[in-house]
């Protein structure tokens, strides 16, 4: 049992480390797989729009020598962001960091969606204003109940 | 001379935008139908001056006439005649042209085809859309008129880009601008129902066949654009959360709420503000994507035609038109009438959290696309914000909403049952459920999230076969009674359950492919072998090939499975010697739902002097779901289109066809 996870993680990392071109590759495919989970997440700073594991520039293969000579290394993945973030700025991560600066960006879905429930949580459950009669669509006559009925049962 | 007529048309039609707007103006002022019908007339005399500037364009195109600047900028006589044509929009001023005859067509079909509007509705949305008919016109008359001469014609042109040399620049941009520019029809009916204070039931039933068909085409657009930078190399694949991705996606979700609002105010007439306000966002969108496509202000992998300078213009215009529209809201919005009561539990509320949701994803994808330049503004470092910030927002709040989206349809209007709804649910829950696990213990590696997806898609697609069995009444009465009752559903619900199928069918090639992609990669001289999953892949050969303008090496790979050929794949890369580029062309096969992908790398010397190549190919599994499930939910728009009950010119024959005894 153990033995087939374990060859299934395998499998997992292979079909994960194998597009990259052989003579690049790292020997450990564990580490391999770390560092093309890191491309992924890096920005080819020169290129339009494009992360590492993708571009095809000089700057994308340089860039991807370096990660993974510091996965190699044994560095761990924030050590490598940290030291690419020294290097090239915060702009080459495409996951924003989440600090002050981006927390709009990070929470207003959340936000939106928060507040969008609330409100309409309010206006369902809100009781009629006192001294209006009740609606008169809330409830159905028994006469209305018979005719829905037998339009439903056509 | 065709270039001179065409720049004449042009400006005639800009003059026509203006007469239109003035006389609608004057029509509706004066109540005067023979000014109105001059404003109508007018109208569809823009739309045929710019259909001959455009033609005369493409004249240009088709006979090389390089003392065109826009033609000798972007063609080349050597190019295929299919990228001549094409090519008419391939550039910044062919593509505002293209918008500009969008824009004025269906201001034209209004004009003459919108005769079951009241007429100062009607006059009032003309006028509107000669406004900004002559917005658009005036920018390509003043700023980027494509029909320009060169004072020194060169004896040959510079070609097109060869990366935009493809069959899908033929389509993918007129559905994708049809869309976009359709939009603009709904903010025209949104800013006349708001200058005639005029928001209903009727209001609503005239927007949505416009709102639908833009979304229907809008989705078509995307999704063909989407499959392009698939197969293009180096464009991010099918979706890459690129800005310019973003721009078109932002008015289609806009519209995906408008859809479903728009059928709240119809039915209940409730959130009439709201679906006002959606309808004005639409085309907002639409501008905004125009605006940040064109004028290049954020990077991206597809930006091409780019012109920061008149950019500044396209964002004036998109100030003018959203400015004036939201300021007409803000002014008028609180005189629309309240809408109607409904219950916590209730389809009104499932409509609601629909657009809550829809609303906090437009928000997510518009924060990211523009966060890094406003940041940037305000403390002047740059930050990035790719795929990995939209995995952790925009897909978990999708996720939610598709989860209780099968729920919405089985409730009923103002109070519902929920435990009711769920009970007929229970198989199509167990389907997907089962569906799941089955995919948990199966595929390997285990990844419980795409596990998810995959019940997710299932849950979607069994959660709306449910719903038309529930509607038919399968299982409660005969088999052929169901059927009957199925035949008479009207074609808006069928065109509803299809949509809902559509998106059931796109995140199950998402989960799927996105999680379960096998890859591989090898240097192969002729007669290697590569494994890639089930498949083996061998390379036959590699040889030239001569193409009209460019000069290509091109692989032949045999693909089999358990030793039988399942395809011969064809992957080459072009030189193309005018601009000296290379490109690469996939190759794509078998047939079915899963693709391998094989990308043909760049010649290399092997350790015995041999010409090698590298290999690189992709079993992307269930990939073609992601563009079969939009082509579904567009073909669901369609057929929802055709209900006669939501055709223009028959509000009157379809109201007593529903007073009638149904047959």
């Amino acid at each position: 049992m153990r033995l087939a996870r374990g060859l299934a993680a395998l499998a997992a990392v292979f079909c994960l480390a194998a597009a990259a071109d052989p003579r690049d590759r790292l020997a450990d495919p564990a580490q391999e797989a770390r560092a093309r989970a890191l491309f992924e997440q890096i920005r080819c700073v020169v290129c339009q729009n494009e992360s590492i594991d993708d571009s095809e520039a000089d700057l994308a293969r340089d860039l991807r020598q370096t990660v993974r000579a510091q996965v190699a290394a044994g560095r761990s993945n924030a050590e490598i962001r940290r030291f690419l973030v020294q290097r090239y700025g915060e702009f080459i991560l495409l996951r924003p960091r989440f600090s002050a600066a981006n927390a709009v960006a990070w929470l207003a879905p959340f936000v939106i969606v928060t507040a969008g429930v609330a409100v309409l949580l309010a206006r369902t459950r809100r009781p009629a204003p006192p001294g209006e009669a009740p609606a008169p669509e809330a409830a159905l006559t028994p006469e209305e109940e018979s005719r829905l009925a037998r339009l439903r049962d056509g | 001379m065709t270039a001179e007529l065409g720049s004449f048309a042009l400006v005639l039609a800009l003059v026509l935008s203006l007469a239109q707007a003035g006389f609608s103006i004057a029509g509706r002022v004066r109540g005067s139908a023979v000014l109105a019908g001059a404003g109508e007339g007018a109208a569809a005399g823009a739309f045929l001056g710019v259909a001959f500037a455009f033609a005369a364009l493409m004249i240009a195109f088709v006979t090389s006439d390089f003392s065109v600047a826009n033609v000798a900028e972007n063609s080349h006589t050597a190019k295929p005649l299919l990228y001549k044509i094409a090519g008419v929009w391939g550039s910044h001023d062919g593509s505002m042209l293209l918008w500009c005859l969008a824009l004025t067509g269906f201001g034209a079909v209004i004009a003459l085809g919108g005769g079951g509007l009241p007429a100062r509705l009607k006059a009032t949305a003309v006028a509107t859309q000669g406004v900004l008919g002559a917005l658009f016109l005036a920018y390509a008359v003043f700023a980027s008129n494509p029909l320009l001469r060169l004072a020194n014609p060169p004896v040959e042109g510079a070609s097109l880009n060869p990366i935009l040399q493809d069959p899908f620049l033929a389509i993918h941009p007129p559905f994708l601008y049809a869309g976009y520019v359709g939009m603009s029809v709904v903010y025209s009916l949104a800013v006349a129902a708001l200058i005639e204070g005029r928001v209903d039931a009727a209001w609503a039933r005239w927007v949505r066949p416009w709102a639908l068909a833009s979304w229907s085409l809008l989705t078509i657009g995307i999704t063909l654009g989407s499959f392009w930078a698939y197969y293009e190399l180096g464009w991010g694949g099918w979706w890459a959360w690129d800005p310019v991705e973003n721009a078109s996606f932002m008015p289609w979700i806009a519209a995906t709420a408008l859809l479903h609002s728009a059928v709240v105010t119809e039915k209940r007439g409730a959130l009439a503000a709201w679906t006002v306000f959606l309808a004005l966002m639409a085309f907002t969108f639409s501008m905004l994507g125009a605006f940040l496509v064109r004028s290049g202000v954020l990077m991206s992998v597809h930006a091409f035609a780019v012109n920061p300078r008149r950019g500044m213009l396209l964002l004036a215009i998109l100030g003018v038109a959203a400015g004036s529209g939201f300021g007409l809201f803000a002014w008028r919005a609180p005189s629309l009438p309240p809408g109607g009561l409904f219950a916590a539990v209730s389809r009104e509320t499932a409509l609601v959290v629909n657009n809550i949701f829809l609303s906090a994803a437009v928000a997510t994808v518009l924060l990211g696309t523009l966060y890094p330049l406003i940041r940037q503004a305000l403390t002047g470092d740059m930050a990035s914000f790719g795929a990995p910030y939209y995995n952790l927002t925009f897909t978990p709040l999708m996720a939610v909403v598709l989860l209780i989206l099968p729920i919405g349809p089985l409730l009923a209007w103002k109070r519902a049952d929920l435990g009711g709804a769920l009970r007929r649910l229970w198989a199509a829950a167990l389907v997907a459920l089962a569906a799941g696990a089955l995919v948990f213990a199966l595929v390997q590696p285990r990844k419980a999230l795409a596990a998810f997806g995959v019940a997710l898609g299932v849950w979607l697609v069994a959660g709306s076969i449910a719903e038309l069995a529930d509607r038919s009444r399968l299982g409660k009465v005969g088999a052929g009674e169901a059927l009957r009752r199925l035949r008479g559903l009207p074609r808006g619900a069928w065109g509803m359950t299809l949509a809902h199928v559509g998106i059931g069918v796109f995140v199950l090639g998402a989960a799927f492919e996105t999680a379960w992609r096998v890859e591989a990669a090898k240097v192969m001289g002729v007669g290697d072998r590569l494994t890639l999953g089930v498949y083996e892949l061998n390379l036959k050969s590699v040889g030239p090939v001569e193409g009209p303008n460019f000069a290509a090496e091109r692989a032949m790979i045999s693909v089999t499975r358990a030793g039988r050929e399942v395809c011969q794949a064809t992957p080459a890369r072009r030189f193309y010697p005018v601009q000296r580029q290379t490109t690469s062309k996939v190759a794509i096969c078998p047939p079915g739902v899963s693709d391998v992908y094989i990308v043909l790398g760049d010649r290399r010397t092997g350790d015995a002097g041999q010409p090698v190549w590298l290999v690189r190919a992709y079993w992307n599994r269930w990939s073609r779901l992601i563009f079969a499930g939009p082509l579904i939910m567009a073909l669901g728009g369609l057929i929802s289109l055709s209900d006669r009950r939501l055709r223009f010119g028959l509000p009157q024959r379809a109201a007593k066809a529903a007073l009638e005894p149904a047959e």
